[in-house]
């Protein structure tokens, strides 16, 4: 599992990238991805395309990621979900909180 | 600064023994003496020396055998053992570390070298008592949870198992430490008959995930017992654990209301897989999530919207945890939906299935999964479940019985509030009145539910003809709800004092076109018929049953004698 965060050039858009496994191993990690960011970022974008795996605690940390980003008036993308992934987060009807492609 | 030691040596030769001893003392250690084996394990036992500077060869019993003795009485501490040694061939050094030695020092002696012997093994004596300190620390951490995860276990099957699980037409399985990885089940009686069930599942493990059962388990049991409607009963859970719960600790939950006077269930799925009624005909209706999960969103944004289900006898809800799914095997392959599915194409009689898919859950895993949880609830005759009576909390009032009141509810307050718990909490205040509480409670029911939709709604019973306009009907049902603005239910309450006992005459009208007495007139008993049931349970429930007879509305009696 590794959690890598790149900042766009002008700092508006914030791209968290998860390899492996995403459950609650990732929690800090994935936190630190977007707080110890130094720019305020308008937009974020979590890449799923090497994630191999994704549970409810990883959900968890997507709604917390939601409330960070300023809950209803935040812009998140998660993006390249494989099939499993797009499943599990259509079973909990994530779609309604986050833009998924 | 070392710390003054005690140090053991072991040494026939009385020159040496001197020797050693001015060394270890100018050290500033404490030295004891011993001149053979024998001697210096029974000062061994008797002052339990920190370090022992051993000769192999002595008279009586060697050195040999001296660290072997030591070393076991030792135990687990480290009590390192130097020989002192003439021998040089590797064999016997050899020989010393075999018997327990941990080092060796080569006669004639040196002091810096013995000096720099001594310290390095007090550090490695030292290193191993902090490393038994923290293994003792840790298991006595480690005791101390496992005695409070008892506690709370026991405590949390309590809250997950009571209700009505054992209800004969309800089966589940939950591994035992399901619950403590959020997986939690309910199922409690509506005082109206039927019941509601809930199989949820909280995100996260352990303790954390655990700890939402209490307040949703609470929530559930309550508001069930008082009459509360499942959308009620979910809006409440949701609105709690969004307020008491961190922020990414939520509730993946399936909630049934299975009424088998109606032969109806509701379903409400916010993150579960896919459950699925099955029908004795064989058909697999899958009950999808269509909702986020408990927990998640604002009350102002949560949607309780539920899909109705027309039901018949024998037909079965089956649910499951994700756990059930997420089964592994050896070769770290899921069980997915796919087996499971195929599970329910083999299955040849419907009774058989739930065992069929638990065999095929244990063949698949090998082993018992810690986290699944399988729940079969079906739809049985509604006498076929016994219901405990209501419980009360008090004696009630044995005076209370001459008083009447009249309620109307009006459009706004019909969109958003259930007025049954209301009434059914006044009512009950009526000492006489309990032990007929659920029938009381099922004809308030029915003749409410008969009131807003077909009185203030406009509601055609004649829809749910069949399963498709079944469904039809409860879709237009919330639509018309939610755009309601006039219209309204009254309740006329009139209760009497009568030869000792007392009598109730309830009568409920509404805005509508009236009454459809049609509904209450016997009707042949058609199992394929989907309407018309509630208000034949009213004939039966009630001791008097009228209407038309120059005032609007039904009116509906209840009496009971002196000291019922």
């Amino acid at each position: 599992m590794a959690i890598t965060s790149l900042p766009s050039l002008d700092g508006q858009e914030l791209t968290i990238l998860i390899q492996g496994r995403f459950d609650f191993g990732a929690h800090q990690d994935f936190r630190n991805a977007y707080e110890s960011v130094s720019s305020t970022p308008q937009r974020y974008i979590v890449d799923l395309k090497d994630t191999t795996y994704l549970d409810s605690s990883a959900l968890g940390m997507l709604l917390l990621l939601r409330d960070y980003a300023g809950g209803d008036d935040s812009m998140i993308r998660l993006v390249n979900c494989s099939s499993d992934v797009r499943k599990i987060l259509a079973i909990s009807n994530f779609e309604q909180l986050f833009n998924i492609a | 600064m070392i710390e003054r030691l005690s140090i053991l040596i072991v040494e026939d030769n009385a020159a040496d023994r001197m020797l050693l001893s001015a060394i270890v003392s100018r050290q500033g250690h404490r030295a004891l003496t011993a001149s053979n084996g024998l001697e210096a394990v029974a000062l061994f036992d008797r002052e339990r020396p920190h370090l022992v500077l051993m000769d192999a060869l002595m008279p009586v019993m060697d050195g040999f055998e001296a660290a072997r003795r030591i070393k076991q009485a030792a135990g687990e501490a480290l009590v390192p053992i130097i020989f002192l040694t003439s021998l040089t061939e590797g064999e016997a050094l050899v020989r010393c570390l075999e018997a327990g030695g941990d080092d060796f020092l080569a006669k004639p002696y040196n002091r810096v070298i013995l000096e720099a012997k001594i310290n390095a093994m007090d550090r490695l004596r030292r290193l191993q008592e902090t490393v038994l300190q923290q293994r003792d620390l840790i298991g006595q951490h480690n005791e101390y949870l496992l005695n409070e995860q008892r506690v709370a276990k026991a405590v949390f099957d309590k809250v997950a198992h009571s209700g009505c699980l054992d209800a004969p037409n309800i089966r589940y399985v939950q591994s035992p430490f399901a619950v403590f990885n959020g997986d939690l089940l309910l199922a409690a009686y509506k005082p109206s008959g039927g019941m509601h069930v809930l199989l949820g599942d909280f995100t996260g493990h352990g303790l954390p995930a655990a700890i939402g059962a209490m307040p949703l388990a609470e929530v559930f049991y309550g508001m069930t017992a008082k009459g509360y409607s499942l959308t009620d009963v979910l809006r409440e859970v949701n609105a709690k654990l969004r307020h008491i719960l961190p922020r990414g600790v939520f509730c993946c939950a399936t909630l049934l209301n299975v009424s088998f006077q109606r032969q109806a269930v509701e379903v409400w799925n916010g993150g579960l897989p896919n459950g699925y009624l099955l029908r004795v005909n064989g058909e697999r209706v899958p009950l999808v999530s269509r909702h986020l999960p408990l927990g998640v969103l604002e009350p102002a944004a949560f949607n309780d919207a539920c899909e109705v289900y027309p039901v018949s006898l024998g037909d079965r809800v089956f649910l499951f945890s994700d756990g059930v799914l997420e089964a592994g095997n050896k070769q770290a392959q899921l069980f997915g939906e796919q087996r499971l599915l195929s599970v329910f194409a083999d299955n040849q009689k419907p009774q058989a299935l739930f065992d069929e898919i638990q065999q095929a859950l244990l063949q698949f895993s090998g082993d018992q999964q810690d986290d699944v949880s399988l729940l079969e609830v079906s739809l049985v005759e509604d006498g076929q479940v016994k219901r405990p009576p209501l419980t009360f909390s008090d004696n009630g009032h044995n005076h209370l019985l001459d008083w009447s009141a009249t309620f109307e509810f009006r459009g706004e307050t019909l969109r958003y509030f259930n007025p049954l718990p209301f009434l059914l909490h006044l009512l009950l205040e009526v000492q006489g009145l309990r032990p007929q509480g659920a029938a009381l409670f099922t004809v308030l029911a029915e003749l409410y539910s008969n009131a807003l939709e077909h009185g203030v709604l406009g509601l055609e019973s004649s829809l749910k003809a069949n399963a498709e306009g079944f469904a039809d009907y409860y879709r237009q049902r919330s639509d018309r709800l939610a755009h309601l603005t006039d219209g309204f239910v009254r309740f006329h309450l009139r209760l009497l004092p009568e030869g000792g006992g007392g009598r109730l005459r309830l009568r409920v009208e509404d805005s509508g076109a009236g009454f459809d007495p049609q509904l209450l007139l016997p009707q042949p008993d058609d199992a394929l018929r989907l309407s018309g049931r509630g208000l034949a349970l009213v004939r039966q429930l009630s001791e008097r049953c009228q209407w038309g007879d120059g005032e609007p509305g039904v009116c509906v009696e209840f009496s009971w004698k002196a000291g019922a």
